[in-house]
């Protein structure tokens, strides 16, 4: 779940991170009313959930509260990457002496929380990680053990900062890992985190994404924050056409469980996987064997003939697959023959030979011995639990690879 | 009446196909609705033919020899 900035900024202060004395407002009269409070130079920031508001004119800065009051007017009329604003942050224009990066994002492949902190904020860490890399701090830290301070200093002294600048910055990273595993986040970022010149620091941006699963841990927060149910997760992801045929297939039929996805893949070989961990283990095994993935799709719960059909069907159909590997690990409640009928069915109603088109049937367990006479009559080639995933795959990548080359 | 699927086929004998009792019976206990009670007897639904899950759930609720689910992939096999 995304969060826009005023948002983040909330929960970045409900952690006890200082923060400036900013206010949200949807009414650019009230926008005056709050830069009259700041009382100085105020900077007038677009909420949208896009990047690229500086270059858009999503934020302006302002003298006045009538200046900031006319940019706020134009700035809530304003649509950002086909965004329209939730409304202006009205924040006072801090006194910087130094920008910062601190950030805590979830590591995929580590499976650990990764924090990471930078003396060179303001701009993009991707950027300072690539160009400056000796100005990146980086550290993981448990989910389970308790948290401690000391790991966050050592990160911030990686990045080569020392004296009050590592003093004053160690218990605000601290707070945004805790803030980061109490609130089930994948992401929290706060860039920049400045050092004014009286020596304090303040958070001057931040950006928070939620783990979706952890919604419904995370009610009261979200609902402290005054977001309804209505809005979901926020995320702004558009579905392929193959997903979108997925997708309508698996909800035409209760039975079984299938999904589709191919955001991201460009390869040849069509993918039904799945059972137990199958897909991941299964899709790893096809590309760390040279295989290119059409896509990614996982089958499962007992599906119908129709839902196996349909899943082969719309692999199929996706340019440049000719071949498709069923491939899933033992499977219990998920019956062989029927996924068998499935995608031969799918075949003969696509005119193609199930013999040629299914490089390899892999899926031992409930009901094999009839999915197996099933295959026999077609000629389709085909394995049982004696050959493990990762042969099975890398006969399907040798097979289709192979007679493409 | 007999109808195939591609991998199945199911036939209900011409003397028990006007009998609606059955063919309510028939449709209450198929899990994938094969079966069709009518006013007239029983109907059978071609395109959920091979859906069949092999139960025989339909061997249990007709008369000794009233239907019959054939396996087409092994050259026509009843399931009993």
């Amino acid at each position: 779940m995304r969060f826009f900035e005023y948002e983040a900024r909330e929960i970045v202060k409900r952690a006890g991170i200082p923060v400036t004395d900013y206010g949200f407002t949807t009414d650019a009269a009230e926008a005056k009313t709050i830069a009259a409070r700041i009382g100085g130079p105020t900077v007038i920031k677009s909420q949208v959930l896009t990047g690229g508001r500086m270059k858009a004119g999503g934020v302006k800065f302002a003298d006045t509260p009538e200046e900031a009051e006319a940019h706020a007017a134009d700035i809530l009329e304003l649509e950002i990457n086909g965004h329209e604003p939730r409304g202006v942050l009205v924040d006072p224009k801090a006194d910087v002496k130094q920008e910062y990066y601190m950030g805590v994002v979830w590591d995929g492949a580590a499976k650990r929380p990764l924090m990471l902190f930078s003396d060179m904020g303001g701009i993009d860490i991707e950027q300072v990680a690539e160009e400056h890399p000796d100005h990146v701090g980086r550290g993981h830290f448990s989910t389970l053990d308790p948290f401690s301070d000391f790991m966050a200093k050592q990160v911030i002294a990686d990045a080569g900062v020392t004296g009050k600048a590592l003093q004053r910055c160690t218990p605000i990273l601290a707070r945004l890992a805790q803030l980061f595993l109490d609130n089930d986040m994948l992401l929290a970022e706060i860039n920049p985190i400045a050092e004014l010149h009286d020596g304090t620091f303040v958070a001057l941006d931040a950006h928070m994404e939620m783990e979706n699963e952890g919604m419904g841990r995370q009610k009261a927060l979200i609902k402290a924050l005054g977001i309804g149910a209505e809005e979901g997760t926020r995320e702004t992801y558009v579905p392929s056409a193959f997903e979108e045929a997925v997708s309508a297939v698996d909800a035409a039929d209760h039975r079984g469980v299938i999904q589709g996805k191919d955001n991201g893949f460009d390869g040849t070989i069509g993918l039904i996987i799945g059972a137990g961990g199958g897909s991941l283990t299964l899709t790893d095994a096809v590309r760390q064997q040279g295989g290119k993935p059409a896509n990614y799709s996982e089958i499962g719960g007992n599906p119908s003939v129709a839902k196996a059909c349909g899943l082969a069907k719309a692999v199929l159909a996706k340019d440049g697959v000719e071949k498709i590997a069923v491939m899933m690990s033992i499977v219990s409640n998920t019956r062989v023959d029927i996924v068998a009928r499935g995608v031969i069915k799918a075949c003969l109603e696509l005119g193609k030979d199930p013999a040629e088109t299914i490089a390899i049937f892999r899926i031992p367990g409930a009901w094999e011995e009839e999915g197996f006479k099933i295959l026999d009559k077609y000629g389709i080639e085909y394995c049982d639990r004696s050959v493990s995933l990762w042969e099975a795959a890398g006969r399907a990548v040798a097979k289709i690879q192979g007679e493409a080359a | 009446m007999r109808k195939d699927a591609i991998f199945i086929g199911v036939e209900v004998k011409d003397e028990y196909t006007s009998d609606p009792a059955l063919g309510a019976k028939l449709n209450e206990v198929c899990p994938v609705n094969i079966y069709r009670g009518t006013e007239t007897g029983v109907d059978i639904d071609e395109a959920a033919i091979d859906e069949c899950v092999l139960c025989g759930l339909c061997y249990d609720a007709a008369p000794e020899g009233a239907v019959a689910v054939l396996k087409l992939y092994e050259d026509g096999a009843a399931l009993r």
